[in-house]
């Protein structure tokens, strides 16, 4: 259900920026649609670039752009953990679920969103960390919750660390009033999967032009063969590193015989 | 050099991992033991999640307890009836650890309780190795000969029913003991990552006087049983076994093995056990301090599905 009302609400809002009343479109394109997560990788930097133009002939550029990118990874469910003193040890006593939250978040700018557009704006487009939907069950319930809420923060924090959140108002740089260019950090625990990214324009405090692209993450070659082993021939990876096991045991005791 | 481990999903330095098989290999190599108590603790600290290196560790253990166990087959110093009877146990404790290991997995309650039995085992036996090393070295100061109290010392469970006659060992006791100890070294290997050598070895020698000859050997193959099928049972349960991680600590473990086996020879018994009763006991608290410390961030996070 909620998953509909998203899906409508940002038809909806596409066809606004598709059509807005300035005609400015907006031309995008990622430097990789494909990132391999290889033996050797350790995050990736892509770039996008992009240029804003206008729709006919004559009409007339503005002097100033504003440039959201919002990346989201693919949906997870994570649960975030609260310790707490008992009998002298630190145990985990409470924790509340974050349900359907992009595992990867980032909110790339020009500058700070807060001044990018108005305080309702800016919520409305989930601008910000502090803006976008994280919902967590509570009870029956599936909702976000203020900004402060301790578990919130706790979560975006942790995320953050790992650097897989973040909010840069410095990313985007504008090479000329018109033409972009957006670094989106790809960190080494990258999560696997297809990432949506969603680029608003604004103009005075308004949304102008509204265009996505999207970019897969996969790993590549033996960490891919490795990894889906262990999933879908759980038993026979089982027996076959049980099995290494021996052979390396094996090995080492006819190398190094002494007698 | 980076190395991405597919299913520990974090980037680690191949020459540091490799480092770390050798150092616990060496280790595990001078006293005879496995060394997951350390390797595991330590592959915590390199940021592995603890169910990872837990069901990771399994299969490098297995790896260094099969070129031990070679190594004293070839000597014909282990007793084959006594492994199988153990064993016996044995499956069926690793099988109830890594159910629980699952359910406390899903309760979040996973890394208290693996912390918890660090504690209490280790500082346990650390501090009993070394107050009776403590005192085997006294005493051989004094020019007394090491008195191991073997034969005509019956205990009560020499009195239990099923006796069985091991003949290599030469002992004669009930099957009952020999199944509690299997089953407890499965259990606690699956839960905790390890091996269980360092507990095994006592435990045969006190309660069943099983001769020193044999003791090694024996605890060996118990060793690398438990730990294969921990590692197949953890890969089909909980899909957490780091083949890549766990080839290149066995790699660094055998060849670690080899050195330590050699240093251990040139020292005197007691004062191995001293070593190794005092880096025993020095984990358990670190654990303990882990556990009573308040962490850095009360919060922590964990992956619950993916869509």
């Amino acid at each position: 259900m909620m998953r509909r009302t998203t899906l409508i609400l940002a038809v909806v809002l596409m066809a606004c920026g598709a059509r807005p009343a300035a005609a400015e479109r907006l031309v995008v394109s990622l430097s990789n649609h494909r990132v391999a997560i290889t033996s050797s990788f350790t995050g990736e930097d892509l770039v996008l670039f992009g240029t804003i133009e206008p729709d006919t002939a004559r009409t007339a550029l503005r002097s100033a752009y504003d440039l959201v990118v919002t990346v989201t990874g693919p949906r997870q469910t994570l649960r975030t953990r609260r310790k707490q003193r008992v009998l002298g040890i630190w145990v985990n006593v409470d924790s509340r679920e974050f349900v359907r939250v992009p595992s990867y978040l980032a909110i790339l700018s020009n500058r700070p969103v807060a001044q990018i557009a108005n305080q309702d704006t800016v919520r409305r487009l989930q601008m910000g960390l502090d803006n976008f939907l994280l919902p967590q069950r509570i009870g029956q319930d599936i909702a976000d919750t203020v900004r402060d809420d301790s578990y919130r923060l706790a979560f975006v924090r942790l995320e953050g660390q790992q650097g897989l959140y973040s909010e840069i108002a410095s990313a985007v740089t504008f090479l000329t009033p018109t033409v972009f260019r957006a670094a989106i950090p790809l960190p080494s625990d990258v999560p696997v999967g297809n990432f949506a990214v969603d680029v608003k324009v604004f103009a005075d405090g308004a949304l102008i032009a509204r265009t996505n692209s999207a970019l897969e993450v996969t790993k590549a070659g033996f960490e891919q063969y490795v990894a889906d082993a262990a999933r879908d021939h759980a038993l026979l990876y089982g027996l076959l590193t049980a099995l290494m096991a021996l052979v390396t045991g094996w090995i080492a005791s006819v190398v190094f015989r002494r007698d | 050099m980076q190395i991405y481990l597919p299913i520990a999903d974090l980037p680690v330095n191949i020459f540091l991992v490799l480092g770390m098989g050798l150092a616990v290999g060496f280790i595990s190599g001078m006293f005879g033991i496995g060394g997951g108590f350390l390797m595991t603790p330590l592959l915590i600290f390199i940021g592995v999640t603890p169910a990872v290196a837990v069901a990771s560790v399994a299969s490098h253990i297995a790896a260094s307890s099969f070129s031990g166990a070679i190594n004293y087959w070839r000597k014909r110093a282990l007793d084959i009836a006594l492994a199988l009877m153990l064993l016996s146990a044995g499956i069926v404790g690793t099988a109830t650890g890594v159910w629980l290991f699952t359910k406390l997995r899903e309760l979040d309650q996973l890394d208290l309780v693996i912390g918890l039995s660090y504690v209490t085992l280790l500082t346990a036996v650390g501090c009993l190795m070394i107050y009776e090393s403590l005192r085997a070295v006294i005493r051989a100061r004094h020019g007394m000969p090491a008195t191991l109290r073997r034969p005509g010392s019956h205990t009560w469970l020499h009195g239990l029913p099923f006796k069985l006659r091991f003949k290599r060992s030469k002992i004669y006791v009930s099957a009952i003991p020999v199944w509690a100890i299997g089953f407890l070294i499965g259990f606690v290997g699956a839960i905790m990552g390890i091996g269980g050598g360092f507990l095994l070895v006592p435990m045969l020698i006190y309660f069943l006087r099983v001769p020193t000859a044999t003791v090694i050997g024996t605890s060996m193959v118990l060793t690398l049983v438990t730990m294969a099928s921990a590692t197949v049972m953890h890969a089909v349960t909980n899909h957490l076994v780091d083949a890549v991680l766990a080839l290149i600590l066995m790699v660094g473990g055998v060849i670690g093995a080899q050195f330590g086996a050699r240093t251990g020879q040139r020292m005197r018994g007691e004062r191995l056990r001293l070593l190794l009763g005092l880096l025993v006991f020095a984990v358990g608290l670190r654990f303990a301090y882990a556990l009573v410390v308040r962490p850095e961030d009360l919060y922590s996070l964990r992956n619950v599905g993916f869509e």
